[in-house]
């Protein structure tokens, strides 16, 4: 036991959790936690902007791999988190947000900067803890940790009152706590195991779908060797997207509205699919209907709530991923596998090349389309770097052409979709790794709404890129008016401000604007050697659609190509 | 008697505050109606359970009581099967009683339906059931014929037998 202040317990529990970064945005009921922050030895990443300060943690979680911590004052500054938090929700990413609450005796009265924090992040979180005595705060930080990061990993609250973090009360640090109902693995049930091991041997088409389970797992290796193992070919869902190396013979891109061609076109074929850690969502099946039909679905999730959420899975394995396809490729060997040269895998093959070449061959001129932007982005940047995207065209160009290699990583608001996401999280990712170039690929839209992150950038030296896809406009909403409203453009053109150049340069960040890939090149060249962050502006054309593309309630074989 | 796709959840949870804040958010969002909850201490008194009805399909309701399960605070849950639980419910009904006529009907009612005066004032009869959902619903059926001026009902409980 020692005598503590809340605030402190607090700081001195974040040290237990190995804490050495936080993102965040002081106010008045979180003072007194900053002042035990200041001369603690954990760096404080000034945010201008508490969404920002959370996507910054979010990106910094999924980057690491471990616990992305976000501090925020109470009222205003704990609902700009709401974003940011529910992003991490969606994308089962652990966060763990420490917010300051008005006094204990002043909750419910409505007082200055009071917001419900419990009642407002409920649904957007694995739990909110609100500790109301000094004493309980050890126990609220180490199970928030504890829930944010085992299991299906997800965004966890910590609401402290202003009294609670000033008060100072007998402490005690748990080694280890214990949540009563809450069983984060289930050990996985052998017999389906096996059953799912035969359904997989006796299917003539099959093909492993890789959800973003695999990369919260880091079985990443586990499905490397299944695949190569059975030379079986691979999608992935976009949260999967990296979970398989994109450059690998089998590796068929991302399922989905706007999959890639083989992608699509396999699934739909495919007899069998092997699902690990994919949730089925709307935006990754299209027509549920159309995407189960006349196939076995084997469904690996460390979430049980997952099985028959979407779709009804023919044999289901729940569990930890690392656990469960380890289990699943010994069952697998057993039974004594031969590569052979199926006619599935040459059609696996053949398609592949075929679309590759049309996409990814040397065609055309040097103008600047966006896949050709990104297939440059993709050549120059070192295997090694973290890519993250926002949301919209650039996005899903990023996930159509940027080919995620075996050591990189690719960071996206896959689940809510969130404008603004990509460039703060580049910032948290580089915070996590700050050897590794970092880029986001960026849309003129989604870049104004979390720009001023650049102060952040320039300020705390975490140099990375952006590189946007400027088309003056909501490229995707516009897309979808001239689609399916009869080119009935409305709200979507932005207009050609701000100059970004200029925006970087007032905010002490490096701009270049480029017309040419080869003017691209030399910028990203120039910007992986720069000591500040790089914002590369490249001009698109607004006419420009991403393809391909499923309509809304279509299947994935009614693609437009 | 029985409703249709009338299911009967039955949860055991932290009994502290906030818990029904975050069960009953889960309802909402799939917008089932609570037709009836009743909650109280088991014999662990740290532990609350939880019976509610809700109208949903055997599908929904199973992957629903999945998500329920995974709630944090939530220790168990049960898609209750009838046949496997004693289920009750207790239903106050008055009746207004403008005469003796009435008032001898009334407790003739009382005597075949096996149920307790609780409270008799000069112009109305209070009765107690305690009966399963379909005869709570069926004593009601047979006082609709007297003036029933308020009823109040504590929904189902259920225990396994």
């Amino acid at each position: 036991m020692v005598r503590l202040s809340g605030a402190r317990a607090l700081v001195e529990s974040l040290k237990l959790e190995n804490v050495g970064i936080v993102f965040g945005y002081p106010g008045g009921a979180i003072i007194p936690v900053y002042d035990e922050l200041k001369d603690s030895g954990i760096r404080h990443i000034l945010a201008r902007h508490e969404q920002c300060a959370a996507h910054m943690a979010d990106g910094y979680a999924r980057a690491s791999r471990r616990v992305g911590v976000v501090v925020a004052t109470s009222g205003p500054g704990a609902t700009n988190l709401v974003t940011g938090i529910a992003t991490a929700h969606l994308d089962s990413s652990p966060v763990v947000a420490i917010t300051g609450q008005v006094p204990t005796s002043l909750l419910d009265t409505d007082a200055f900067q009071e917001a419900d924090v419990p009642g407002i992040f409920n649904p957007i979180t694995k739990y909110v803890f609100q500790p109301r005595s000094a004493s309980e705060v050890p126990y609220s930080v180490k199970a928030a940790f504890y829930l944010a990061s085992t299991g299906r990993t997800g965004p966890v609250v910590v609401d402290i009152p202003k009294d609670v973090q000033t008060k100072v009360d007998d402490m005690s640090f748990p080694d280890k706590v214990t949540v009563r109902g809450y069983t984060p693995y289930i050990e996985p049930d052998s017999t389906a195991v096996a059953r799912a091991a035969e359904i997989l041997l006796s299917a003539e088409k099959p093909i492993l779908l890789a959800g973003g389970g695999v990369k919260r797992s880091c079985t990443e290796d586990v499905l490397l060797a299944l695949a190569n193992n059975l030379m079986l070919p691979v999608v992935t869902t976009f949260m999967g997207k990296g979970s398989f190396p994109e450059d690998h013979i089998l590796s068929m891109g991302t399922i989905g509205m706007h999959g890639t061609y083989q992608a699509n076109t396999l699934i739909t074929e495919a007899d069998v699919v092997v699902s690990f850690g994919a949730r089925f969502s709307d935006r990754s099946t299209m027509d549920i209907n159309g995407f189960t039909n006349r196939k076995k679905v084997i469904q690996f999730d460390i979430d049980p709530t997952e099985v028959g959420k979407n779709i009804e899975p023919t044999e289901f394995v729940v569990g930890d991923l690392r656990r469960s396809m380890t289990m699943f490729c010994e069952e697998l060997m057993k039974r004594a596998i031969t590569k052979n040269e199926s006619p599935w895998l040459k059609r696996v093959i053949s398609l592949k090349q075929e679309y590759d070449e049309k996409v990814f061959g040397n065609n055309g001129n040097n103008g600047l389309s966006s896949p050709k932007i990104i297939k440059k982005i993709r050549e120059v940047l070192p295997s090694e770097s973290i890519v993250t995207t926002e949301v919209g065209q650039n996005q899903m160009w990023a996930k159509l052409y940027f080919k995620v290699a075996q050591q990189g990583l690719f960071i996206t608001s896959g689940g809510l979709g969130t404008m603004g996401f990509g460039f703060p999280a580049a910032i948290g990712a580089k915070a996590a790794k700050p050897s590794v170039p970092v880029l986001d690929i960026a849309g003129d839209g989604s870049f104004q709404m979390t720009c001023n992150s650049l102060a952040t950038s320039v300020t705390e030296n975490l140099p990375v890129i952006v590189c946007i896809l400027n088309n003056s406009s909501l490229g995707l909403v516009a897309q979808w008016q001239r689609t399916f409203y009869n080119k009935r453009y409305y709200a979507t053109w932005l207009g050609s401000t701000p100059d970004f150049v200029k925006l970087a340069h007032a905010y002490g960040a490096e701009g270049v604007r480029v017309q040419s890939l080869d003017e691209l090149e030399r910028a990203l060249k120039q910007a992986l050697r720069c000591e500040v962050t790089t914002v590369i502006d490249i001009p698109i054309s607004p006419e420009e659609d991403v393809l391909p593309f499923v309509p809304t309630g279509g299947s994935l074989k009614d693609m437009l190509v | 008697m029985k409703r249709n796709n009338l299911k009967t959840v039955s949860l055991l949870v932290e009994n502290k505050p906030g818990v029904l804040f975050r069960v009953a958010n889960h309802f909402k969002r799939r917008n089932y109606n609570i037709e009836s909850i009743a909650v109280g201490p088991t014999e662990d008194k740290t532990v609350s359970r939880m019976v509610i009805t809700m109208i949903a399909d055997e599908k929904s309701a199973l992957s629903f009581t999945r998500l329920l399960r995974k709630t944090i605070d939530v220790l168990d849950v049960k898609l209750v099967e009838e046949d496997n639980v004693i289920s009750r419910e207790l239903a106050l009904v008055k009746i207004l009683t403008k005469d003796q006529a009435t008032r001898d009907s009334v407790i003739e009612l009382v005597k075949s339906k096996g149920v307790k005066v609780a409270e008799v004032t000069e112009d109305s009869i209070i009765i107690e059931v305690s009966d399963s959902f379909e005869g709570v619903e069926d004593f009601i059926n047979s006082a609709s014929r007297f003036t029933v001026c308020s009823i109040s009902r504590t929904g189902v409980t259920v225990i396994e037998k």
